[in-house]
């Protein structure tokens, strides 16, 4: 598999506090990179620097080569990069046609052509039957697809889901779960944070843990489960007093 | 992506892209009749003129709606682009015999570039930051056409009355009929192009941008160029507007043109009517032009600030019982966003 996304030696501080310190790994065409980490670790701020939310104060983010560091969130979106947010932020006056509508104008000139598009996705979501609803009027899990269904409408060849089963009761997180299988099936590469343990072992290919700002382990998930770094990241050391 | 296409699928594929309420069209079409024989009615000067100044404050007041209620962005220096639409139809007949019809093109194309001008650095602040820097800009615009005397400085300009070619002067001194119809197809053409652009990918992309900033962002929209581009449009539906109102008056000066209660009127109207929607800036405008009017019959110049009282009360109760503006009382199916369920 080739490589789709290199990451290098990233950084960023806000004032004292370095959210991200030099960290570096890759993803690769077809993947489901699992981000793993306590509070704090710096899993939303690696993601606001890959799309451009944030700029980095050192190192480079390249997709298929390309360095995409520092440039406009519009712009890597263009490129083939979509995401979602930790914190959802759905166009919330609007159904949830037109928030995925929105997403397909990136590529689709059509109005027409656009709306057909974005119900084909909202269908793939299992939404199209809550199509003319307001953003508003859904649950949280519903807007989680919501937001996945707007990412998607943009053609990404990579997603990166910011924890995608955070805030959702447990009837609603295998749903959800089969979601992500079904866009690796699809050909898309995903990149998610992820704080429930057995899920992000499960799915995903390999896991990148961030402590402190910084990477702790990239391995795959067996090797991860056994790494005492992690281990202590989420347990915290035992005290030999 | 898709392999099995479900039925319900197909069926929302085969829904019209938008859905147009019968009743609404033929309530619009009647509206639009009664407004275009009104004049034949015999009214008297009073009715032509109240008609006319609600037709120019919705056309206004659509305008602020397009940068508040599409981008979102709070403007309080909107009076800039009636005073430029003003001053760009006097300056050219007055100074170059150039017929106010192509002054009003002019004036639209130099608002379109001001607001250009000024949306490019101003439209980087958000919320209040943004409010803020208009009305200063707006209050600035007064002040350096007070100082300049290619203008008239504080005097203004004095467009000389013309009775052999009205048309051409676009002076219509025996009725006011003529202002009245040119008003009128500027209200409508407003509602028109508001509609358009309601329905547009560019309508898509300003809301996005309204709503959520970041996730329109996220989603390959350029918030700062969007924004400016709804910047531009808004203040070239506001130009024509002093440009009418110049000729209708003959006179232009920068405490008038530059008024900054225009801009808070125009945003009274709209918050009244509704911001976002596109009925909204009629409905305030219909409301409150007659309030503001017949408080200077009733109370005379002194008693001017009448109008700003009852506007303050009106817009408090608003507030506090319809957000949404008096829009939201108008049954859902009357409205344009109204979807099949």
């Amino acid at each position: 598999m080739s490589i789709l996304l290199k990451v290098e030696n990233l950084s960023r501080s806000f004032g004292g506090i370095h959210a991200n310190s030099d960290i570096s790994f890759d993803v690769k065409e077809g993947e489901i990179l699992g981000v793993i980490g306590p509070n704090g670790a710096g899993k939303s701020t690696l993601f606001d620097l890959i799309t451009g939310f944030t700029k980095s104060d050192k190192g480079q983010v390249l997709l298929r080569e390309k360095n995409i560091t520092n440039i406009r969130p519009d712009l890597i979106c263009r490129m083939g990069v979509g995401r979602t947010f930790q914190k959802l932020k759905p166009f919330a006056d609007q159904t949830l046609l037109e928030n995925v509508i929105v997403g397909a104008l990136v590529k689709e000139k059509n109005l027409k052509v656009a709306r057909d598009k974005a119900l084909e996705i909202i269908d793939f979501v299992d939404l199209i039957e809550k199509r003319h609803h307001y953003a508003k009027e859904l649950s949280t899990g519903q807007r989680k697809r919501l937001e996945l269904a707007r990412a998607l409408a943009t053609d990404p060849k990579l997603l990166l889901m910011d924890e995608v089963t955070g805030g959702v009761d447990q009837r609603t997180i295998p749903g959800l779960v089969e979601l992500v299988l079904k866009l690796k099936k699809n050909g898309i590469t995903v990149v998610t944070i992820e704080h429930n343990m057995k899920i992000i072992m499960d799915i995903s290919d390999r896991i990148l843990a961030l402590n402190q700002g910084k990477r702790i382990a990239f391995d795959i998930p067996k090797n991860i489960s056994q790494n005492s770094q992690v281990i202590d990241a989420y347990l915290g050391t035992v005290d030999a007093a | 992506m898709i392999n099995n296409i479900s039925e319900k699928l197909l069926e929302a594929k085969n829904e019209p892209l938008w859905y147009f309420n019968k009743n609404s069209l033929i309530i619009i079409g009647v509206v639009v009749l009664g407004l275009l024989l009104f004049p034949f009615t015999s009214p008297s000067k009073f009715a032509i003129h109240l008609m006319m100044m609600i037709f120019m404050h919705a056309v206004m007041a659509q305008s602020w709606n397009v940068l508040a209620g599409f981008s979102g962005q709070i403007s309080l220096g909107h009076a800039i682009f009636y005073g430029i639409g003003a001053y760009a139809t006097a300056y050219f007949y007055v100074k170059l015999h150039i017929t106010p019809w192509i002054g009003i093109l002019i004036g639209i194309g130099i608002s379109g570039f001001v607001a250009m001008l000024i949306g490019i650095p101003i439209l980087r602040l958000k919320g209040h930051y943004f409010a803020i820097a208009t009305l200063l800009i707006g209050i600035s615009f007064q002040v350096v056409f007070q100082r300049w005397p290619e203008v008239g400085s504080s005097s203004g300009l004095w467009i000389p009355i013309n009775r052999d070619s009205p048309w051409s002067s676009m002076q219509f001194h025996k009725s006011k009929v003529a202002y009245y119809y040119i008003s009128l197809i500027f209200f409508i053409g407003s509602f028109f192009l508001v509609w358009l652009l309601n329905r547009s990918k560019l309508g898509y992309r300003l809301r996005a941008i309204r709503d959520q900033s970041d996730a329109a962002s996220s989603l390959g929209i350029h918030v700062s160029k969007y924004k400016i581009i709804a910047f531009i449009i808004s203040a070239m539906i506001m130009a024509p507007m002093g440009s009418i109102y110049a000729q209708y008056v003959l006179i232009v000066d920068p405490n008038n043109a530059f008024n900054v209660d225009i801009s808070i009127l125009v945003l009274l109207i709209s918050v009244m009517g509704g911001v976002g929607n596109i009925w909204g800036p009629i409905i305030g405008a219909v409301i409150l032009i007659p309030i503001s009017e017949f408080s200077r019959i009733y109370f005379g110049g002194t008693g001017h600030s009448i109008d700003l009282i009852v506007y303050g009360v009106l817009i408090i109760i608003i507030c506090i019982f319809r957000p949404a503006g008096i829009v939201s009382l108008i049954p859902k199916s009357f409205r344009e966003r109204e979807k099949a369920k």
